[in-house]
């Protein structure tokens, strides 16, 4: 097994999702599997062999640093879950 | 006239033209089959007949005044991974419950700006995580096509898997979709219908739900070669919001269309021709070798070695980039909330019921390779073997103008059958997924049935930015294989 139990409650954890015992035996098997299968990229060697960046060559493009959006504050809340005034509303974080 | 969903968009364009039909009573026989069989196909999740109508009337008021632009009054499906403002976005994810964008993709915005009309939203796999559209929030999608003497329900493939179902039952003259391991293609082949994912850059990503950034691109499903060479066009834009979106000029598709292959020499790859390859998916590619060779190609053989790593490198990458991309649905600026006792359960709470089973698996494997002390032997490792599948691509490319080679492993499955094991579901996408990694233009054409009689398709993948060679040497196995017969109407007022 590539993950343990203990490992797969670690990176959910990391992944803020929230998984049951359950979930974690089916998802230890799971990710394991997958991991094992990915292994075997193990066999080639990369040792000088830059990762890919992008397909073609070309420059990044750059932009003047100026301001082209906002004053849309109804638009980004017009979403949210829970809002007061232009807020996002969440759980009291510092008591 | 015959029934106005039976044409092609190349067709319905001279029958608007010439004022056989109105843009409205096309958008209308549209809507119409969309109501009769949505309930068995699953296609739409979201059908949007106003919007449909009203842009159908301006459509038909240019025409009038012969102001037509290039897609007029051509009604079209979109996948709900585009954002489209005022229209319900969710990417078929629960975590996205009603989300109404406040503005539109690029993609869909060139689209309305050329005349073309919106018949609604299409069917995915949740955030286009999937090859069969299992995985959508909003049930699995239904093939128009069965087996022959079988009444099981088959898959029509994923993500795009509404995107080809309503293409092939006449439910839209064209959808958009998009590919990032292979989702425009892998449906198209197994719905018998046209799939084009156009070389990373080329469209805009500006506005499409992200799912793995260095390897999602939008492109069309339509019914003939002609169809998506038509709808590419007005998709494909150089777009500022997109810093990937690459500033070269679209060329005229449609005007390659009539060239021919003669003088082109076609690629094989012998590492296609994978361990236990179904004997009727050899024998179509064979097919498509003889064709193009009596069309006047010349054929060579090529070897792509590093092809066997690149779905082990993909499911590095894509997983990777996902768990990056989807950290922003955490409860608290859009869609869905589950409540918490603090602000980090509400974000465990909200992600663990918003996101279903395959996502989690993928965003969970992606923060494993990215978590650290991982980073090195995992995802720079998938990003150095990218480069190993792209060089052996640039090689072979300098002795051949395209490669050929079958889309899919197999015909359609049932719905059902292939849910089991992550990795064999994985394994449907072992001939597309190595042209995202390179970031190259891939097609599937139609080129034949199973002995089971459905669809099968033959993709071809091209240098970058050269879409124009793919059309052309589609639209000549398009030609040899002949008219794809319709599916039987089985779904029309069924359920």
């Amino acid at each position: 097994m590539s993950v343990d139990r203990a490992t797969v409650h670690r990176i959910a954890r990391l992944a803020r999702i929230a998984i049951t015992d359950a979930e974690a035996a089916r998802l230890e098997k799971e990710l394991s599997g997958i991991l094992d299968w990915v292994a075997q990229l193990d066999e080639i060697d990369t040792e000088d062999v830059e990762p890919m960046t992008r397909i073609v060559a070309m420059t990044m493009k750059k932009r003047k640093d100026e301001v082209t959006d906002g004053n849309c504050a109804d638009d980004i809340l017009k979403n949210a879950p829970s809002v007061d005034d232009h807020y996002f509303v969440v759980p009291k974080i510092v008591e | 006239m015959a029934d106005p969903t039976d044409l092609t968009i190349a067709e319905a364009r001279e029958a608007l033209k010439r004022k056989e039909l109105s843009a409205t009573e096309l958008a209308q026989s549209h809507l119409d089959a969309i109501e009769q069989a949505n309930a068995a196909l699953n296609a739409f999740v979201l059908p949007t007949p106003e919007r449909a109508l009203e842009q159908a009337q301006e459509s038909d008021k240019r025409i009038g005044k012969g102001e037509t632009r290039p897609l007029e009054g051509i009604p079209l499906g979109i996948k709900d991974l585009f954002a489209t403002k005022g229209y319900r976005t969710t990417a078929c994810s629960h975590i996205l419950d009603g989300f109404v964008p406040t503005y539109e993709s690029t993609v869909t915005a060139n689209l309305w700006s050329a005349g073309a009309v919106m018949l609604g939203k299409l069917n995915n796999d949740e955030f286009a995580m999937g090859s069969s559209n299992e995985t959508s929030y909003y049930g699995a999608v239904v093939n128009p096509w069965k087996r022959q003497g079988s009444n099981a329900k088959l898959v029509p493939g994923g993500s795009s898997g509404g995107s080809s179902a309503a293409v092939a039952a006449r439910l839209c003259m064209g959808a958009t979709a998009t590919d990032t391991g292979g989702s425009i293609r892998q449906p198209a082949a197994v719905t018998g219908t046209v799939g084009m994912k156009p070389t990373y850059g080329r469209c805009s990503r500006w506005g499409i739900v992200a799912f793995a950034s260095s390897l999602d691109q939008a492109g069309p499903i339509a019914r003939t070669v002609e169809d998506a060479a038509i709808m590419l066009k007005a998709m494909a834009s150089h777009d500022p919001k997109d810093t990937t979106s690459v500033d070269v000029p679209v060329p005229d598709y449609e005007a390659a269309l009539k060239q021919g292959v003669k003088g082109l020499t076609i690629g094989i790859p012998k590492e296609y021709r994978v361990d236990g390859m179904a004997a009727q998916i050899d024998a179509l590619w064979q097919q498509g070798v003889k064709w193009l060779e009596e069309a006047g190609a010349k054929i060579m053989p090529v070897s792509l070695p590093h092809t066997k790593y690149a779905l082990p490198s993909y499911y590095i990458v894509a997983p990777a980039e996902a768990s990056s991309n989807l950290a922003r649905y955490d409860g608290v600026r859009y869609g869905l909330r589950e409540p918490g006792k603090d602000v980090l359960s509400l974000y465990e709470n909200t992600r663990a019921a918003g996101f279903g089973e395959e996502v989690k698996r993928r965003i969970l494997i992606g923060t494993y390779v990215l978590s650290a002390g991982y980073y090195d032997a995992y995802y720079l490792k998938a990003q150095k073997v990218r480069s190993l599948i792209k060089r052996d691509f640039d090689q072979a490319f300098k002795q051949v103008d395209v490669i050929l080679t079958p889309t899919t492993p197999s015909p359609a499955f049932a719905i059902g059958e292939k849910s089991g094991d992550p990795v064999q579901m994985y394994l449907n996408d072992i001939f597309t997924v190595t042209v995202n990694m390179a970031g190259l233009p891939g097609i599937s054409v139609p080129a034949g049935l199973s002995f089971e009689g459905t669809p099968l398709g033959l993709q071809l993948i091209g240098r970058p930015f050269d879409e124009e060679t793919l059309f052309r040497t589609a639209r000549v196995i398009e030609m040899a294989a002949g008219p794809l017969v319709k599916p039987v109407d089985w779904w029309s007022n069924a359920a």
